[in-house]
């Protein structure tokens, strides 16, 4: 197959007004509008199918047996009580599967995994041993009955010691490996920035730990796995945002033939990047299964899934920006530590070693950029980007966003007019980046004078002022609370991407798309994507909907099974409506087209002779002749004599090779109530303006939103997974990992702004991620207004928050003492 | 899943069932009431019970009502029963402030003040209301009931004065008239255990503080409550600065450990902030004045 080179947008980016009022019989717009989800009928009701619902005859269950140490030389393992468990079935060690040639697999980023723990432990939480039993109770029983003897070893927990010559090295399965170092990497010319820094009249510096996070789904990772002997067809139903990069994965590592298997991805509660790679445990149902004949289910457990799979962020990061003294910004460079954990498992672009964090020079414009990251082991579990943070970005965002506000602070700038002086200005689109991004399209100022309008941000100085002089006042209340505005302001790249510079382990980053009309004008469409909760089966309905006229309730989306569903590279990144969404809309394109020439030999005129609205061909200047897509369908299923050369049905399968990324963006402002005796930080107001080109379906738009505005104000506020110094994970429950709740979510105040795409067939950007980048410096910014204090490190739980205000502030990556 | 380690399971009737089930299963049984605490625990394995007794049908045991001068409290009474009670509401608001803060809906729905009291974890909310109130509970066992004050309850974290064979069937808090109660907690995130909570009440004759208590949680406070405070502050009349001493008291007399909720510096800080308005809202309270 060949990629769909795409030119210019093929439809108008938005519809007109009149176009929008249709709606289908059952109420839903025909096209873009709002309704309600296809999916959530299922969902509401309990029904929907997930990885552990799933019961097949004869079916056994896994176990993995987990290291408490996070460095540790195994001295010796003894399996021979669990295996006289009488309801165990097998027990597998590392050394069986090193026999098998599987004791270590690739990971995404170059690296080798252990599936099972041979010669150390590198991680508390890593997999040692796998047990199969007839029930899951049985295998947990059987886990107790395994004796690991272990040497502990010293454990690299803090990252900035990772590298000291006397770290004792984590890798040493690594040829020639004699320290903790696993990459550097730099964007940008640090030549011409140097330059541009010793030369600024202001310079601030600043350090700042994004902390380790965890993507947290609801559900948990899992697999079934159903080795078929007797066809030889492995079938392996899994939480994965990627089932068929996965089924490639295993055909490679395995050596298993790729027509034999057969991924299934069901109903998906979450993924945020959890789901993107591929976990011992997967891999262990497998093996599992080829060992004992019938299939095998492993589903970890909530502190499991919190401990041994992919985290995200932990960024040390030590930025620098350059200004003239009257704000106007010369430079950004930074310097990163990225804590990769015990083994590189990132999921990624493989170009791409630190993601797509050299868009950091965010929405400003400044010629000089330069970032150096540093990547290095340490004993923690491993990943480096997962948590809906497109590749990075999250980082990046949050880097920039912090230092304009310590920019602002040494100014005494308002951190809003600070940026507004800076912002790309809509003339400069398309803009090359620094570092080297196209930038498709933008109007800035727009999006942050909308927001600073819904947030009436001059009142809230005005109250800001009025609050900070009363609290001057002689007999002020010690307790009044601190109020704090916070601004931040993304530009997100999503989308991933052009073939030519982005693969996942070789594999180009484009998707297939198949749309199949049946001869009464329904409609099925089958896409390479997964969703996990976007809505995709409504919104993907729209965008045909929105093409050929036809109702999304006559269009059923079918995902998430390899083997009914073309090649593609899957949902993370908010890559599936700038991608696969424009595949969709292409496949429909060319429906309409031969459709077009279908109802020309169904009405005896010519192609030319006919015009398109409202899902239906015509005869121009005759408007009674003419064919609706459901007539056209029909005969293209029919005995009608179709021109030389057309072939009879209505589909189409395409390939999408997106032309570029696209850049949604959007300005957000945060309000903070701090209590200053408690430290306890209340969010009294969010404001929300994203743009994200046309909305397909704008209530689904406003969940994505909300969802990761919630994200923000976690990661923010309250989550972090840090380590003690023996390496023990301090964040392996819910009770120690901390979400938000609704309770200290504001009623979110979202408004839009529209600049569509102008290489997107329907000028669509994606928006999945978006407010889980933009929110949290808007959230750090306002409390740190509050306390009045340059930069102090998220989350700020109350204790951290009134450490900072002491002058005091804690780590949030290692233990509290 | 985390699932437990295999036990054996046993449904009571009665309290006198209960008691013969203990008696039969031995040290190693364990009740089982809203299992908010301890299934949990067993799911973790750091509970390993060889046989459950499930409580939940003992309807006996879910009231609250007056008896004389005390409120007694049935020890199945739930978490949410607590929280809407207007028999407790008109005595003492400390309740139903402690309550809304303590988890979530779900778990307060189940959770009972029995099975609280008996966790006996050091941030258990419900311990420092009794405790502030000096509340007593009654013991059940095979030979009789017995009575422990609430501040000789707790024997160690974890650890009661309840003993093998026994029951805990009732909570009792004496009834006071001129009393303001309240209290103040603060907590990473809604549903999160205390970081520091204090509770308090305080009768005023006139002026003076003719009657007071504190009770103080998750910071390794003796008891669940600081004396010396309460002795600063009984028979003085109302001033701020004793307010403050008194306070700066609780915070000294504390022992927190260090965790990720907050270093030691701070949990103790905040212990005097949280007996400082717990204290000011009693009094506010006492006097008649709305909060
Ligand atoms: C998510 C979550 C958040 C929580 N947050 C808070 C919080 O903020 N503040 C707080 O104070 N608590 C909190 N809790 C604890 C909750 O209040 C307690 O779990 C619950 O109230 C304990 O009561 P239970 O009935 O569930 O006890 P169970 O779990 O059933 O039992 C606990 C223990 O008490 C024993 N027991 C129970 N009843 C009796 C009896 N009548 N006589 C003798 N022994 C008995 C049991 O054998 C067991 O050892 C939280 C719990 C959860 C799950």
């Amino acid at each position: 197959m060949t990629a769909t080179e795409t030119p210019a947008a093929q439809t108008p980016a938005t519809d007109s007004p009149a176009r929008e009022t249709l709606t289908s019989p059952a109420g839903n717009p025909l096209g873009f509008g709002r309704m309600l989800r296809k999916e959530d009928v299922r969902f509401v009701r309990g029904q929907g199918h997930y990885v552990d619902d799933l019961v097949l005859p004869g079916m056994l269950h896994g176990a993995i047996l987990r290291s408490s140490y996070a460095h540790a030389r195994i001295v010796s393992i003894d399996t021979s009580a669990a295996e006289a468990h009488p309801k165990v079935k097998a027990v597998i060690t590392g050394k069986i599967l090193e026999t098998l040639k599987l004791a270590w697999m690739p990971s995404l980023s170059g690296d080798v995994v252990a599936v099972l723990a041979t010669d150390k432990v590198r991680f508390q939480g890593q997999e040692v041993a796998f047990v199969i039993a007839e029930d899951e109770y049985s295998a947990r029983d059987a886990l107790e009955l395994i004796e690991v003897e272990y040497e502990p070893l010293p454990a690299v927990v803090d990252a900035r010691r990772a590298l000291d010559s006397d770290a004792p090295v984590i890798r040493d399965d690594l040829e020639g490996r004699t320290d903790n170092h696993i990459y550097d990497w730099e964007a940008g010319d640090a030549a011409a920035c140097d330059e541009v820094f010793a030369n600024a009249p202001v310079v601030v510096a600043q350090d700042i730990i994004y902390p380790r996070v965890h993507p947290a789904p609801m559900e948990t990772c899992g697999t079934v796995a159903h080795m078929d002997k007797v066809t030889g067809k492995l079938t392996v139903w899994t939480t994965t945002q990627a089932p068929h990069a996965h089924r490639t994965v295993y055909a490679l590592v395995a050596g298993l033939p790729e027509h034999k298997i057969q991924v299934i991805s069901p109903d998906i509660g979450g993924g945020f990047g959890n789901k993107v790679g591929i976990y011992p445990g997967y891999v262990l149902a497998i093996v599992g299964s080829i060992v004992t004949g019938v299939p095998v289910k492993w589903m970890e457990d909530r502190s499991e899934n919190l401990m041994s799979t992919s985290f995200a962020r932990d960024y040390h990061m030590h930025g620098e920006i350059a200004s003239t003294r009257d704000g106007k910004i010369l430079g950004l460079r930074v310097n990163v530590l990225a804590d990769h954990g015990a083994f590189n498992g990132v999921a990624q672009p493989t170009k791409f070693p630190a993601g797509f964090f050299h868009v950091f020079t965010g929405s400003y414009d400044y010629p000089a950029a330069h970032c150096k990251v540093t990547a290095v082991y340490t004993n923690k579990a491993l990943g480096g980007v997962a948590y809906a943070c497109s590749f990075r970005i999250t980082e990046a965002v949050y880097l920039v966003e912090r230092m304009v506000d310590c920019l602002a602070f040494e100014l005494g700038m308002d951190p809003a007019a600070l940026r507004m002086k800076n912002l790309l200005r809509p003339e400069q689109f398309p803009y090359t980046s620094p570092t080297g991004w196209e930038y498709d399209s933008g109007e800035y100022p727009r999006a942050l004078a909308e927001a600073m309008r819904i947030a009436g941000y001059d009142e809230l100085r005005a109250e800001q002022s009025r609050r900070r002089e009363d609290a001057k006042k002689p007999g002020a209340d010690p307790a009044a609370l601190l109020m704090g505005v916070g601004v931040s302001f993304f530009t997100e790249a999503v989308g991933a991407g052009p073939r030519k510079h982005m693969d996942i382990l070789g594999l180009g980053m484009a998707d297939g798309c198949e749309l199949r009309l049946h001869p009464t004008g329904k409609a099925q469409l089958r896409l390479s994507v997964q969703t996990q909760g976007q809505g995709h089966e409504t919104t993907f309905a729209q965008i045909v909907s929105h093409v050929i006229g036809i109702p999304p309730e006559d269009i059923e989306v079918i995902h998430g099974d390899t083997d009914n569903t073309p090649f593609g590279l899957g949902t993370y990144g908010s890559r599936s409506t700038p991608v696969s969404g424009a595949a969709a809309a292409v496949a429909a394109q060319r429906i309409k087209e031969k459709a077009r020439v279908i109802a020309a030999a169904a009405l005896e005129c010519s192609v030319d002779d006919l015009e398109w609205e409202h899902g239906r061909w015509f005869v121009k200047g005759d408007p009674s002749q003419g064919k609706t897509i459901a007539e056209i369908a029909m005969a293209a299923h029919s005995s009608l004599e179709l021109p030389e050369g057309v072939e009879g049905h209505l589909d189409a399968s395409v390939v999408y090779n997106p032309p570029n990324l696209t850049y949604p963006f959007g300005a957000y402002i945060c309000v903070v109530d701090v209590d200053p005796q408690t430290g306890a930080v209340k969010v009294r107001r969010f404001i929300a303006v994203d743009d994200c080109g046309p909305r397909i379906n704008p209530m689904i738009v406003e969940g994505q939103v909300h969802g990761g505005l919630a994200d923000g104000v976690g990661m923010a506020l309250m989550e972090v997974i840090a380590f003690d110094s023996d390496g023990n994970n301090l964040g392996g429950s819910f009770m120690d990992y901390l979400l938000p709740t609704s309770m200290e979510c504001p009623s979110w105040e979202l408004g839009e702004t529209v600049t569509p795409s102008p290489h997107h067939p329907i000028g669509v950007k994606g928006v999945g991620e978006s407010a889980t980048v933009g929110s949290p410096p808007a959230v750090v910014n306002a409390v740190l207004d509050a306390l009045q204090i340059r930069a102090a490190d998220m989350p700020f739980t109350p204790a951290a928050t009134w450490r900072a205000l002491q002058g005091r502030p804690l780590r949030p990556d290692l233990a509290i003492e | 899943m985390q699932v437990p380690a295999p036990f054996t399971y046993e449904r009571a009737g009665s309290v006198d069932e209960a008691l013969s089930l203990l008696g039969r299963y031995g040290p190693e049984a364990r009740l089982v009431a809203g299992g908010h605490s301890l299934i949990p625990m067993m799911k973790l394995r750091l509970a390993r019970p060889e046989a459950l007794i499930d409580i939940n049908g003992l309807a006996e045991l879910d009231y609250i009502r007056v008896d004389g001068d005390h409120l007694a409290i049935g020890a199945l009474t739930r978490h949410a029963s607590v929280l809407d009670s207007p028999v407790l509401r008109e005595h003492y608001r400390i309740f139903a402030e402690a309550e809304r803060v303590i988890a979530d809906p779900l778990v307060r729905n189940r959770g009972t003040v029995g099975g609280s009291l008996c966790q006996a974890d050091p941030s258990e909310d419900l311990s420092a209301v009794f405790a502030a109130l000096r509340g007593e509970v009654v013991v059940r066992s095979a030979s009789g009931t017995r009575r422990v004050a609430l501040r000789e309850f707790h024997v160690g974290p974890y650890e009661t004065a309840v003993g093998d064979g026994e029951i805990l069937v009732e909570v009792r808090v004496p009834i006071r008239t001129s009393v303001g109660s309240a209290y103040e907690k603060v907590e990473r995130r809604a549903g999160d255990w205390s970081i520091a909570a204090v509770g308090a009440f305080v009768v005023l004759d006139g002026d003076v503080i003719s009657d007071v208590g504190i009770g103080i949680t998750a910071v390794g406070a003796e008891h669940f409550t600081c004396q010396a405070a309460e002795e600063l502050l009984l028979g003085s009349s109302v001033q701020d600065a004793l307010v403050e001493t008194a306070a700066a008291t609780c915070a000294a007399a504390c022992n927190p450990s260090v965790d990720q909720r907050g270093p030691e510096d701070y949990k103790r800080h905040l212990v005097s902030v949280l007996a400082s308005r717990a204290l000011h809202r009693s009094i506010s309270a006492a006097r008649g004045e709305v909060a």
